[in-house]
């Protein structure tokens, strides 16, 4: 009973959380009316990611990837994913960025954050 | 080494360094930008040319950046396939940058113009990095910088609405990106490697696992929303209609474009067709979607009243056209899907700079207000007569000899039904390509809502620099099709290369 359960969900909680993360990610950007909810959402989105990444690189028992005394036989978590993350991290907080001047843009110029009444200003114009 | 082998990263290096210099000499002198940026593209037109007569020539390029071999480093790849892409979207941005000078003035508040340029070239170079990378994290880190350059982009324009449009393509991309990385680090986790060609090695072994196919989902999902391929076009229409024309011009023909090249890349040659139509059979699915994609597009199409959005939705009929060439998945198809890459670019390229030109002169883009528009601006209106006709699929135009490929594909793949779904979407191209001419040729100017300051501002044709372009694109159509033996050259031979054979 508890070994299949264990299989699936204990022994893998890091995808799980990743999985729970994204979609409480997605759910913010699709259901979300104000906009700068929509952007938290994103940013959970993409931290899911990062998670994923980062979690499936540990390599248990593994040290930092740093040439020690044991030379290249020790044990090396992998420092790859580590590196791509860094660079998608670079790229999130840019389109963060990028993302919250729209938003201030679209609020000087209609004077609201909310989905709904901003497609009603649109159109009124 | 000589300059030359160094060629496939000085293109991505050199508009990288050209970007911050014209951000640079923006300082100094706004007038310095456009010269730069000019100077650039064109350059990389000529150097691609050179590279893809050097590899039809003598074979596939590798280069190794920092003379790192592939496992640990990162390697460009240009083989005929995207030798020819990297020509035509090269070939594309030259004229819209040429194009982009004095449509910019009109449409671009002058403190904003410096910035354009920048985002303009770092928009260019995201593509072309996308290109020509052989490595699949490279090519979400060029797809991000492209993107990212685009979202600014569209937003440059002087209409609020721009902004709203540059948002919600903004949140949609930005989807697409995550389902992209997702999708990569299964793959990742999958084989270990990153390596295009080493994952097209290591995956069959692997077909079976849920984690390729997931992977295979992710990418398929993400980039199917970058290529706007219906269901998932949302973003499209907006995205293009209220941008300034030069990025219309831009995004609709070359992003477009690259996008649609990453995904047969990742289709046909990570994954091969081995995969697509045997372990996990897409194939089919993408086919029925690709056929609803043609025939929604160009009755949505249809029903616009407004010129570059009538084009807009038209973008996702014509997309619908290339998806079914790797729908059906065979040589002959595929040289038609490739052929109508290339053909889509030029012709689409050509209207939205009719509709761009329309706009400086006019400022609108109504379909109403142009009544009787080719006394006032025949080479436009002829420029879009001829590139209209390629998009309907005229005989001897480029439009005509890519359906016509994409036809006689369908026939041998015996896909007799879908074959006539091509055919009817030509029908209805023919209807909204009319509307535009109708109105243009026969349409009264002194009707009843006529306008009378709008006309006046439309009494002659814009100036050289937008007209040269222009009209450039639209013999262009006519002379691809004319001598499609000379493209069939280089779209032979990527053909093959995608479905896993040269």
């Amino acid at each position: 009973m508890i070994e299949p359960f264990y299989e699936l969900f204990l022994s893998r909680y890091n995808y799980w959380m990743a999985i729970i993360l994204m979609l409480i990610g997605l759910y913010a950007l699709i259901a979300k009316q104000n906009l700068v909810k929509k952007i938290i959402g994103l940013n959970i989105f993409q931290t899911a990611i990062f998670l994923f990444y980062i979690s499936f690189a540990e390599v248990r028992g593994g040290t930092a990837p740093i040439y020690t005394a044991e030379g290249v036989h020790a044990l090396y978590v992998n420092p790859l994913p580590h590196v791509l993350i860094l660079t998608a991290i670079v790229v999130g907080v840019s389109v963060t960025a990028v993302a919250l001047s729209l938003i201030v843009r679209i609020y000087e110029e209609y004077g609201v954050l909310d989905e709904d009444e901003l497609m009603l200003a649109v159109r009124k114009r | 080494m000589t300059i030359i082998n160094h060629v496939p990263v000085l293109l991505v290096a050199i508009p990288i360094i050209a970007s911050l210099l014209i951000l640079a000499a923006g300082w100094y002198d706004r007038r310095f930008c456009y010269p730069i940026a000019l100077i650039t593209i064109l350059s990389q037109f000529v150097a691609s040319i050179a590279i893809l007569l050097q590899v039809l020539d003598g074979g596939t390029i590798h280069y190794h950046l920092g003379n790192w071999a592939p496992p640990l480093g990162i390697e460009l790849v240009i083989d005929s396939f995207n030798g020819f892409i990297l020509v035509a979207i090269l070939l594309l941005a030259a004229a819209t940058i040429i194009y982009a000078r004095r449509s910019v003035e009109k449409e671009i508040a002058p403190d904003k113009i410096v910035s354009f340029y920048v985002l303009f070239q770092l928009l260019v170079t995201g593509l072309v990095g996308m290109t020509i990378t052989g490595d699949i994290f490279n090519l979400y880190v060029f797809l991000e910088i492209s993107s990212i350059a685009a979202y600014t982009l569209i937003a440059s324009s002087r209409k609020p609405h721009s902004y709203v449009a540059s948002f919600n393509y903004l949140i949609l991309g930005s989807i697409a990106a995550g389902f992209i990385l997702l999708g990569i680090g299964n793959l990742y986790v999958a084989t270990g490697t990153l390596n295009m060609a080493e994952l097209a090695v290591m995956l069959p072994a692997s077909y079976h696992l849920a984690t390729i196919h997931s992977a295979f989902l992710f990418l398929m999902i993400g980039f199917s929303i970058k290529v706007a391929f219906f269901p998932l076009h949302l973003w499209l229409p907006d995205a293009y209609a209220e941008s300034p024309s030069a990025v219309t011009v831009l995004i609709s023909t070359v992003m477009a474009k690259v996008s649609v090249y990453a995904l047969f890349r990742i289709l046909f040659t990570v994954f091969t067709t081995a995969y697509i139509i045997d372990s996990f059979p897409v194939t089919g699915f993408i086919l029925l979607m690709s056929t609803v994609a043609i025939v929604a597009g160009a009755v949505l199409a249809i029903a616009q009243e407004d010129l570059k959005r009538m084009l807009a939705y038209s973008s996702v009929s014509q997309i619908g056209y290339i998806m079914f060439a790797l729908g059906v998945a065979n040589e002959i198809a595929l040289e038609g899907g490739l052929l109508h890459i290339l053909g889509h670019a030029v012709m689409k390229g050509c209207l939205f700079m009719v509709a761009g030109m329309i706009i400086y002169r006019m400022g609108t883009s109504r379909l109403s207000d142009m009544k009787g528009l080719s006394k006032t601006m025949p080479i436009s209106c002829a420029a879009f007569a001829l590139a209209g006709a390629s998009m309907i699929g005229i005989p001897p135009t480029i439009g005509f000899m890519s359906k016509y490929y994409l036809v006689l594909g369908a026939f041998e793949a015996g896909l007799w039904p879908y074959a006539a779904v091509l055919l009817i979407g030509s029908l209805l191209a023919a209807i909204y390509i009319w509307r535009f001419i109708e109105i243009a040729y026969f349409g009264d100017p002194h009707g009843a809502d006529h306008n009378e300051e709008q006309t006046q501002t439309a009494e002659r044709e814009g100036p050289l620099s937008m007209l040269a372009p222009m009209v450039g694109l639209a013999i262009l159509c006519l002379l691809f099709g004319i001598f499609v033996e000379v493209l069939m050259q280089a779209v032979g031979p990527a053909a093959l290369l995608l479905l896993g054979g040269a």
